[in-house]
């Protein structure tokens, strides 16, 4: 705050009359002087003094990433049932549709007729039997026979043949056990899918399949756009999230670990998820998205658009801000005071 | 490029060398900026009275905050991505710059609920009121792709939910919250230059078209003919247009012949 003074002898035209003029001329009326400069920088010191301040005293979050090392170590039951999912295609990620992977005529999420999501296919090709799967065991492969034979067996038999090992896998994981890397679960007709499932697992808790889920051939990789998948197919995550109050109906990803603000500024984005109809619709995201975008387009266009730019005159908050034009203009006017519309 | 004359050629009418200057983009260029943003202009010393608010300091205030961020900013870049998990400092750097952030989204809300109370998009400054929209929702964009870069738990669990709204209206083909190197780039090059760009075409917008007049009272309103518009109200009083100076006897808040008459 820098009005140093008011300078009524630099205007040309009295309040009352430099009031009455239109919007967009010049004000040619009483002035104070105002130093932008010196507001600047005091402004960026209570700033840098704020900023600091709060460093000091609340620093920020960093809680460290969740692992697939950790996940299959911690959660090895989950793991495995995240990745027979992947492997026969029953997962979220298997079936998500474009930009990963190719959908079935119909589905995905719609804008009114509009299948946007389906128009821009497959952009980010994602294979999960393939690429979480079979190709890191196929790494492992090379220095294990056993798993080496299990993959050919697997990869040479009919869909059928895949499916029924799957999901007869998939209903024995319920009864699941570990004894030390073994996993055991009772007997039945699995094909090679348990010598598979354990290397996968073990891969998995010794570290490395975390690098396989990134690895490019071109050695640098910074797209961690599969093994991000991966996690978020399993429960895992969306449990360590759960315990942080940040999942979708604790008003999600507005929110951060630990008690700081978070992007408090998507409130309104984050509100549609807690409320009907957006939680009863499996449609959700692409309508809460078109909402955003046309809200965002309004504001934008608020200055043109009738009855909505006239809001602020019949909000008297104004009265506030000028308060003390007004009572200028009420002192300097002949014969009146300011008077309440 | 310049132009010279040949000695030996024969006289003839030398071209005025200033309408010859006149004629220069860059003259050309020079003049209209000068023109439009006269230095008195761009940077002046006085405001009207009515500029006697601390509404009016929300503004510069995230103008700060941004100069904050944007410092703090580039000390992490310098240092690299990992810098800030692995040291104190960096940590501390990025306690700086989360809550500059945070100062910068708080300050500029108020300041855009504080013109749009003021109805600050009168006079001619629709496009003001535009370029601060504009800026308000690319930073939205900025501060979320820093917290999908911080490389931690935030960025996983913000990636993974977000995907969906992105994939869902087509969005997320081109601009994959799941890949890191992309995200990184968008926050610490793309959006900030956009960022920087949009706001310094906001603040000569708002030095060229100046502080927005204060509403009329409502007494006085009665007699406006147009309702606020992005460019043409029309403040003129009954009285005002009765009298032939264009009415100094009429008075924003009703006061005198005007108002009686309203």
């Amino acid at each position: 705050m820098t009005a140093l003074g008011l300078d009524g002898a630099s205007g040309t035209q009295t309040l009352a009359d430099a009031a009455l003029q239109s919007d967009d001329s010049e004000w040619h009326g009483p002035v104070i002087r105002y130093d932008l400069a010196k507001e600047f920088v005091i402004a960026l010191v209570a700033m840098v003094v704020l900023a600091v301040a709060l460093a000091i005293v609340f620093s920020s979050p960093d809680e460290a990433p969740a692992t697939i090392t950790a996940w299959a170590s911690s959660s090895p039951s989950d793991f495995l049932t995240t990745a027979v999912a992947e492997l026969d295609g029953s997962s979220p990620t298997a079936g998500y549709g474009p930009p990963y992977n190719a959908w079935a005529p119909g589905e995905g999420q719609k804008i009114g007729p509009l299948g946007v999501e389906r128009w821009v296919g497959v952009h980010t090709p994602v294979d999960t039997a393939h690429d979480f799967v079979l190709a890191p065991l196929g790494i492992i492969a090379k220095s294990d026979p056993a798993l080496a034979a299990g993959l050919t067996r697997y990869e040479s038999a009919s869909a059928a043949d895949q499916q029924q090992w799957t999901t007869a896998y998939t209903k024995a994981l319920d009864k699941v056990s570990f004894s030390g890397s073994s996993v055991v679960v009772p007997p039945g007709r699995y094909g090679p899918v348990p010598t598979m499932m354990s290397a996968l697992l073990q891969m998995a808790r010794g570290g490395s399949l975390d690098g396989a889920l990134l690895s490019s051939p071109r050695f640098y990789g910074t797209d961690y756009t599969k093994p991000l998948l991966f996690l978020a197919d399993g429960s895992y995550l969306a449990d360590k999230a759960n315990a942080q109050h940040l999942a979708g109906n604790q008003w999600g990803m507005m929110n951060e670990t630990g008690n700081y603000p978070g992007q408090a500024w998507l409130w309104l984005y984050t509100m549609w998820y807690q409320i009907p109809p957006f939680t009863h619709t499996g449609n959700a995201d692409a309508l809460i998205w078109s909402l955003m975008m046309l809200l965002s387009l309004a504001l934008l266009l608020l200055p043109f658009i009738p009855g909505l730019r006239s809001i602020p005159k019949l909000v008297p908050v104004y009265r506030l801000i000028w308060r003390d034009h007004y009572r200028r203009l009420a002192t300097e006017s002949p014969g009146g005071g300011p008077r309440a519309g | 490029m310049s132009a010279t004359t040949d000695p030996g050629a024969p006289a003839q009418a030398t071209p005025d060398p200033d309408v010859a200057r006149s004629r220069m983009w860059t003259s050309r260029l020079r003049e209209a900026a000068v023109r439009s943003l006269p230095p008195e202009k761009l940077l002046p010393d006085t405001q009207p009275s009515y500029v006697a608010s601390w509404v009016y300091v929300f503004g510069v205030l995230t103008l700060a905050a941004l100069a904050v961020i944007i410092a703090s900013g580039t000390i992490l870049v310098l240092k690299g991505p990992s810098w800030w998990h692995l040291s104190k400092a960096g940590l501390f750097m990025n306690s700086i710059h989360l809550w500059s952030v945070e100062l910068f989204m708080f300050f500029m809300v108020l300041h855009l609920w504080g013109k749009f109370f003021m109805a600050a998009w009168r006079g001619k400054r629709a496009l003001t009121w535009m370029t601060g929209v504009v800026s308000f929702l690319l930073s939205i964009g900025a501060a979320f792709t820093g917290y999908i870069s911080q490389q931690n738990f935030d960025s996983q669990w913000i990636s993974t939910q977000a995907k969906d709204g992105l994939n869902s209206v087509g969005v997320g083909a081109f601009f994959n919250v799941l890949n890191f190197g992309q995200m990184l780039l968008w926050h610490v090059l793309l959006l900030p230059v956009v960022v920087v760009v949009i706001v310094a075409l906001h603040l000569l917008l708002v030095r060229r078209r100046g502080v927005v007049r204060p509403l009329p009272l409502p007494a006085h309103r009665r007699s406006v003919s147009r309702e606020t518009s992005p460019g043409h109200e029309q403040v003129v009083t009954a009285a005002a247009a009765a009298t032939p100076t264009g009415g100094t006897t009429g008075s924003p808040l009703g006061a005198g012949p005007a108002d009686k008459t309203s």
